[in-house]
């Protein structure tokens, strides 16, 4: 056991108390945000909320959830999300399973095939003039298919593959089991730490990006939540906010604004946190080099 | 007598039975090859649109040759000013975020590294990751709520203690200050997960060989820590160095507004306005295989680099 010195204890406490500030500077705007979604109309034109909401009032979440129009965007957003996981998931697993067999021929002119992508990027006016020529555009497609498969999230699993003792296959090998069959049965039951991993990435990625929906998609019924939060909060001022969404006061479209991006983050922030093992596992797979 | 040299291995497999003991893997491969045949090298086909005239009622093949044997459009970019602009941005703000950005999770991974509660130290890093769940979308939001110049909860506070409120969002500098803060919030935390791994995998008797010296914390983390992972440092800047032309859209789209614009528009943004909004195909073609050529030159020399200075590299 070691002794540490009165110097050595006040300089933890210097630390710990760094983090702290740190913490409070990461969850301070969420706090804000909060505080103001639940506050009452004049004291927010009156700008009383600060940290705490000054006149508890839950009339703008009560909003939002009567909304068609967000609550709409809000369900495609969530379908459109479990879509691309398990389409992302099986795509990279199909990528990266085959490429640990070390008798493949023709194995490292694929892997050269693949690589190169992650060096070289068209740009976006060829990919969108693709999508054009694929007759993806305005479809929900488009939300789904270019983006199904990402070659790093393929060599960290593909990583974690290697992982997987080379016993455990050949004596499934001996045994006559397809290379099918060792997939399902040795490979992706030892994976789930990977799978769930990826899925998370995958599944950030959905439900965060927009610029997609934004470059390929002109028809509003297909607009993701982010694309939505993004026309609502540059709805040049909260009045026209207001008079659009048909609310008289500009303070409660302020708070409405604020509950609507509460909204939009809360599935996230109730998810990361129980995969933290696992994806700080994955990150550090990615940075390993082969 | 010569004997004749051996090629043929002892025991050959027949093709047939290599086809039939692998075809399974190649089916498995031919959907992934499939979906990056089209969507990543179908579109290198498209590129090149940059030295020819666009027109829509042609095919790609058939479009004539632009002036000045097909260079015409990358004159045009490099004497237009709002494209120098977008590229000056561009640069600007990468390595400001390289300056600031790069430093701030190896930092806060030595500092995590200091704790000695572990329960602290875990709750610390979940609220450290946070931030990087978030959209740019809602990190704009958030931002609106907190710098707005009157009704913001920072202007509130400034203001509340006498002093004139800051247009954090509204003025060019003060809002590439925002940019570049709003960067290292978000990715401070996730960013210092590769760096704790790196300091995990130093040996803990280096450290204990370090006490028994009396090297004191601030020591060690100079001399051992910090060494420690210098080759993990090394490939993450030679990769931040490769893509010091390159931008994402997602954050300058979303923070950007028409009053900064001189700083705020970057190449992404900007062939995203001229090219599709505007249909000048040729010309942002035309600047995103510039971008492309320089994302692609940036990285093998910084790559080069790191390996004239004895590290790795990424490859």
């Amino acid at each position: 056991m070691k002794v540490k010195s009165t110097s050595a204890k006040i300089g933890d406490w210097a630390f710990v108390i760094l983090c702290v500030l740190v913490s409070i500077i990461c969850i301070l705007p969420m706090i804000n945000l909060l505080a103001r979604s639940l506050s009452a109309t004049d004291a927010l034109v009156k700008h009383e909320v600060y940290l705490w909401p000054k006149g508890w009032n839950i009339s703008a979440y009560q909003m939002v959830l009567s909304d068609m129009k967000y609550i709409r965007a809000f369900v495609w957003t969530a379908i459109l999300t479990v879509i691309c996981t398990v389409v992302s998931l099986t795509m990279t697993t199909l990528c990266a399973y085959p490429l640990i067999f070390e008798k493949l021929k023709g194995r490292s002119a694929i892997n050269i095939f693949i690589t190169l992508t992650m060096f070289f990027n068209a740009g976006t006016i060829p990919n969108y003039l693709l999508m054009k020529s694929l007759h993806l555009m305005n479809t929900p497609w488009v939300l789904i298919i270019p983006g199904c498969m990402s070659v790093y999230n393929m060599i960290i699993m593909r990583s974690f593959f290697y992982g997987i003792p080379d016993s455990l296959r050949e004596s499934a090998e001996i045994d006559g089991a397809s290379f099918f069959r060792i997939l399902l049965s040795i490979y992706l039951p030892l994976s789930k730490p990977v799978l769930a991993t990826l899925a998370l990435f995958y599944a950030v990625g959905r439900w965060n990006g927009y610029s997609d929906a934004l470059m390929y998609i002109s028809n509003p019924d297909y607009y993701p939540l982010q694309l939505l939060l993004y026309n609502i909060l540059n709805s040049i001022n909260t009045v026209e906010v207001a008079t659009q969404e048909g609310f008289s006061s500009p303070g409660l479209s302020e708070a409405l604004k604020a509950a609507i991006v509460m909204f939009s983050t809360v599935p996230i922030l109730m998810v990361y946190p129980w995969l933290q093992k696992y994806f700080i596992h994955g990150v550090t797979l990615g940075a390993v080099k082969e | 007598m010569k004997s004749k040299k051996v090629t043929v291995p002892q025991r050959k497999q027949k093709p047939g039975a290599y086809i039939k003991r692998y075809w399974q893997l190649y089916a498995l491969l031919a959907l992934p090859m499939l979906y990056l045949l089209i969507f990543k090298y179908i579109p290198m086909v498209y590129i090149q649109i940059a030295f020819k005239k666009y027109s829509i009622v042609q095919s790609v093949w058939e479009m004539p040759l632009a002036a000045n044997h097909g260079f015409e459009y990358f004159i045009k970019a490099f004497s237009n000013k709002d494209f120098i602009l977008a590229l000056r941005n561009t640069i600007m703000l990468n390595l400001l975020d390289l300056v600031v950005g790069f430093p701030a999770p190896i930092i806060f991974a030595l500092i995590l590294n200091e704790l000695c509660f572990k329960k602290f130290k875990r709750v610390v890093q979940t609220i450290a990751y946070m931030p990087h769940f978030l959209s740019w979308i809602i990190i704009y939001g958030l931002a609106l709520q907190l710098f707005a110049p009157t009704n913001g909860l920072i202007n509130m506070w400034i203001t509340s203690m006498g002093f004139e409120p800051i247009p954090f969002l509204n003025e060019s500098k003060h809002w590439v200050g925002t940019y570049v803060g709003l960067g290292v919030w978000q990715n401070f935390g996730w960013g210092s997960i590769v760096y704790l791994a790196s300091i995990a995998g130093i040996s803990p008797e280096l450290y204990e060989a370090a006490s028994v010296d009396g090297a004191g914390r601030f020591k060690k983390m100079w001399h051992i820590t910090l060494p420690g992972i210098k080759p993990t440092i090394v490939t993450l800047l030679v990769m931040n160095l490769g893509g010091i032309l390159g931008s994402g859209f997602d954050r300058p789209f979303a923070l950007q507004n028409t009053i900064v614009r001189d700083v705020a528009e970057v190449i992404s943004t900007y062939v995203y306005k001229v090219g599709i909004r505007g249909l000048q195909f040729s010309l942002t073609t035309a600047i995103g295989l510039f971008q492309s050529i320089v994302c692609v030159f940036f990285l093998l020399l910084s790559n080069w680099l790191a390996r004239r200075l004895g590290e790795r590299g990424i490859w």
